[in-house]
Parts: C-alpha cells; structure tokens; sequence
C-alpha cells in the first residue's frame, strides 16, 4: 500500500511541473514563442522522432560521454589504487593533480579547441576532464579507508603486497570507486553539453543551441528534456550496477 | 612438532610527535609454549598482551628480543602462525567458503583442494549449510567460527587468538570455548590465547602466564592440571580463579596507583 502511495507521489510530481508549465504560459509570463506551451514540445518531440534528427544526437552524445567516461575511469581507477597505496606515487602525482584540479572543465574548452579541432575529440577530452577528478579521488579516498585488520588478516595468512592489493585493498574500494563513477558519469555529461555547445556541429548540446538560435524553442526544451532525462537514466543505471556488485553491504 | 620460544623480548613503541612520550611496552617477556599446548595470557587491560601476540605473528617488530617458532626465528608474518583477531576481520565480499578458502587461495592451492578444505573446515567449526552466505548475514559467534576455519585452512603449526571471544555475549561466549576446546582436540595445534576474562583462561588453558602492568613482563606461570571439561562451580577452579585474580589484582592496583 505505502508503496503504491509513493508511486502515485512521484507521477504527481511530473504531472504537477507539467501544470505549473502550462499555468505560466497560460498566464503569459513569456511569449508563447519564448516559452512554448508543454503540448507544443510533445509536438516537437514527436517529430524530431520521427525525422530520426534527436536519435542520431543522442547517439553522437552517447558514444561521446561513453568514450570519455572510459578514458576517465581508465585512468582514474588506476591511478588512484597507486596514490591510495603508495607514499612514492602519492607524493609524485598529489601535487600536480591539486593544481590541476581547481580548473573548472569549462576552463578548458578553448584550449581543448585549439588542441583537438571541433567534434569528437574535444568533447570526449572535456568529458574526460571533468569524469576524472570525482573517479580518482574516490578512488584514493577507498583505498586510504581499507580496514587495516583485513590488510593484517590477510597478511598472517601469508599475502604478498600483491595478494592483498588484489584481494583486499581493490575490492574493498569498490564502493568508494562506484560512487565516483557515478558522479563522474554526471559531472561528463554536463561538460559534454558544453563542449558541444561550443564546439560541435552534432550532438545535444549543439541541437539545443542551435535551435535557440533560429528561435524553435520547443525544439530547445525537447533537447534540454532529452538532456536531463539520459542523466537521470545513466545515474540510475550505474545505481543499479552498484546493487548488484555490492550485494555483500550491510 | 611446534614450540613456540619468547626470548626477552622488549617493545618500546617511540613517540610519534612532540608532547609525547616513548611507550615501554614490553620488558624482557620471556616464556616457551610446548608442542600442543593451550595457553593463556592475562594481565592488567593495556599491558600489552595484543603486542605479545602481534610480535609472535610477525604483524610488530620487537625492539629487542627474538621469537623462536621450532627454533627457527620469526621475521614478518607468515602462514605457520594463523591468527584469531577479536574483530573477526572477515572479508565481507566474500561468503563463508570465500573467507574460509583465502589463506591456500593465496598459496597457489588448486580449487579443487580449496574446496575439500574448506569443506573439513566449515564442519569442523559447524557452520555446514552456511557455506554461501556473507559475514554480515552471521551473528559474531558465527563470524568468529568462520574466523577460526580460515586460519586453520593453511595448517599453521599455531594458532594465535587476541580475545577472539571478547565481543560475544556470555552465553555465546561459554559455548564458544568449549567449540575451541573441541576444534582444538581435533586439530592438536598449539594454542596462544589472549583474553582478559581469568575466568575464560581458568577453563581453558594448560597454563596460563600472567603478565605484570606495564612495561609487561612475565609475572607467573600457572600449570592447570584438572582434566577438561572442567566445572567452574568446581573448588579446584574457584579456587584457582580466585589465586589469579589476587595476583591480577595487585598488578591493576600498581597501574592506578602510577597513574
């Protein structure tokens, strides 16, 4: 029963910001042409469908955010277990990283133009920018927090430094390194959109942009909801993922 | 055969920043365990019993002093000396067989083989239907059992226990000892057991060694000769509990009265 409540909460939660849309351009707030009513955006969601233009963006941003995330998470795991687990990587690495760090990903867009052009390469490098942060850092924050009585346990049973990476330090990081993929995974999406918004002529970032240049608004919004709604699924997707592998938690 | 060999050994742990001051843990602790035997350490809380144990299992260095496993000195941590930590300190990623099958795992076992020991193993401590399940679907006297069949799976020639029941209620805890008597009847291993209970030591050992407060040394050695199970309303046992619990006494008054 509570749950079929809490069900019902969240389908009157969509239905409710669709209402407070609808009242706002009904009252007039902002021309219909500036904020188009949520009718006119189902239209334009339909047809956009239907000409196969939104599949061929999402797909474009997709491969994009997929591809940098891999980079992101490629290295960052990598590089974290290494600064987590040894002073000499942590002192050579630390510094250079905590400069780097402040940088804001947009920071890097004009740079990344004149290094990779316009398209793929800069914004899968953008996305890379801001996954990699959130991955390595808690990355190094899981390994730092392995419980040292295992590492001890493990070693009376005779583990080599390797065995107690392998079969300790890694796995017991694994929620620390899932919580970062998921904030990386939503930190590369953003980025994404801005890289393609600067410098893409694809994707959904570029749609958006694009239409609000020529003023199809309803376009814009469709691509904004787009937008919003594969981040939500990507989150909780990894969600998922993180259930499954992390069926041993209390 | 496995006899274990204490030879002065001292534990000065140095003082990490400033205002502190170097801790003398240990002073010249000396004594052998015999091939088999079941013995108990007691002393004051915080004399350093755990440091003992910790120097024998290679987990600490001592300052000075050496430790002697079958005459062969012992340097770092090592599958012939297999420990009973009070936190279980079971890997919570991996079930009741996973924990149990780590130590030969390690040693390069093939799977097969695994499986038989931790087979023997997970029956030998009772556990058998819980195989699969995680640490955290246990209660801690099951924890502590799969603790137990994991330190066993390498056939180490000691085991050393750090107040393996410590955080178990009493009853769990009765019971628990008389499993331990039992799994050590069947495996014949050599037995170091920390606790802090002279109640627990009385039931348990061969003989117990009582430490003095710190910088801990060697302050007695009791034989136990009544035969097992022993009965703790018994005289013999009163009276012996009590015996150790005076001399225990006098050393927990010294602590204070430094403190």
């Amino acid at each position: 029963m509570k749950a079929v409540t809490h069900r019902h909460l969240r389908i009157l939660s969509v239905v409710l910001a669709v209402l407070v849309w609808q009242v706002i351009g009904w009252l007039g707030v902002f021309p219909r042409h500036l904020l188009p009513w949520p009718t006119s955006v189902l239209t334009s969601l339909i047809s956009l469908s239907a000409s196969g233009e939104l599949a061929s963006h999402v797909l474009i941003s997709l491969t994009r955010v997929v591809a940098g995330f891999i980079i992101a998470a490629g290295i960052g795991i990598p590089l974290g277990i290494a600064i987590g687990w040894s002073k000499i990587a942590e002192s050579l690495a630390e510094p250079v990283l905590e400069i780097v760090r402040p940088i804001p990903p947009i920071a890097w867009i004009p740079i990344a133009m004149l290094w990779f052009g316009l398209g793929f390469k800069p914004a899968v490098f953008l996305i890379f920018i801001g996954a990699f942060f959130p991955i390595l850092l808690n990355t190094v924050a899981g390994v730092r927090g392995t419980s040292k009585v295992l590492v001890e346990a493990v070693r009376t049973l005779g583990a080599s430094d390797r065995d107690t990476l392998v079969k300790v330090v890694t796995p017991s990081s694994v929620p620390s390194i899932v919580a970062g993929l998921r904030i990386g995974v939503g930190v590369g999406w953003m980025c994404l959109v801005a890289a393609e918004m600067t410098g893409a002529g694809s994707g959904l970032g570029y749609m958006v942009i694009y239409y609000s240049g020529i003023l199809e608004t309803s376009n814009v919004m469709v691509g904004m909801l787009v937008i919003g709604a594969i981040g939500y699924a990507m989150s909780y997707a990894i969600e998922k993922v993180e259930d499954h592998l992390l069926r041993w938690r209390e | 055969m496995a006899v274990i060999e204490l030879r002065e050994i001292s534990k000065v742990f140095s003082a990490t920043s400033r205002n502190e001051k170097d801790v003398e843990a240990l002073r010249r602790v000396s004594f052998t365990v015999k091939d088999g035997e079941f013995v108990c350490i007691v002393g004051p809380s915080g004399c350093g019993k755990t440091t003992i144990l910790r120097i024998i299992a290679g987990l600490e260095e001592s300052t000075s002093g050496s430790v002697l496993l079958d005459g062969t000195m012992v340097a770092g941590p090592g599958p012939d000396r297999g420990m009973v930590f009070q936190e279980y300190a079971l890997l919570p990623w991996r079930t009741v067989v996973g924990n149990v099958q780590l130590g030969p795992e390690i040693h390069g076992v093939d799977s097969e083989t695994r499986r038989k020991i931790a087979d023997y193993l997970v029956g030998l401590v009772g556990l058998h239907g819980f195989e699969n399940k995680y640490p955290r679907e246990l209660s801690g006297g099951m924890k502590q059992r799969v603790a137990i069949a994991r330190s066993l799976a390498n056939d180490p020639k000691v085991l050393l226990m750090d107040e393996p029941f410590g955080s178990l209620d009493a009853q769990t805890r009765t019971m628990m000892q008389d499993e331990v008597l039992g799994i050590w009847g069947k495996t014949k291993k050599t037995v170091i057991f920390v606790t802090h209970s002279v109640e627990e030591a009385v039931y348990l050992a061969d003989r117990i060694v009582l430490l003095t407060a710190r910088p801990a040394s060697v302050k007695e050695s009791y034989d136990m000769r009544t035969s097992r199970p022993r009965n703790r309303l018994h005289h013999e046992f009163v009276e012996m509990r009590s015996k150790i619990l005076t001399a225990l006494s006098e050393e927990v008054g010294r602590e204070n009265w430094r403190a």
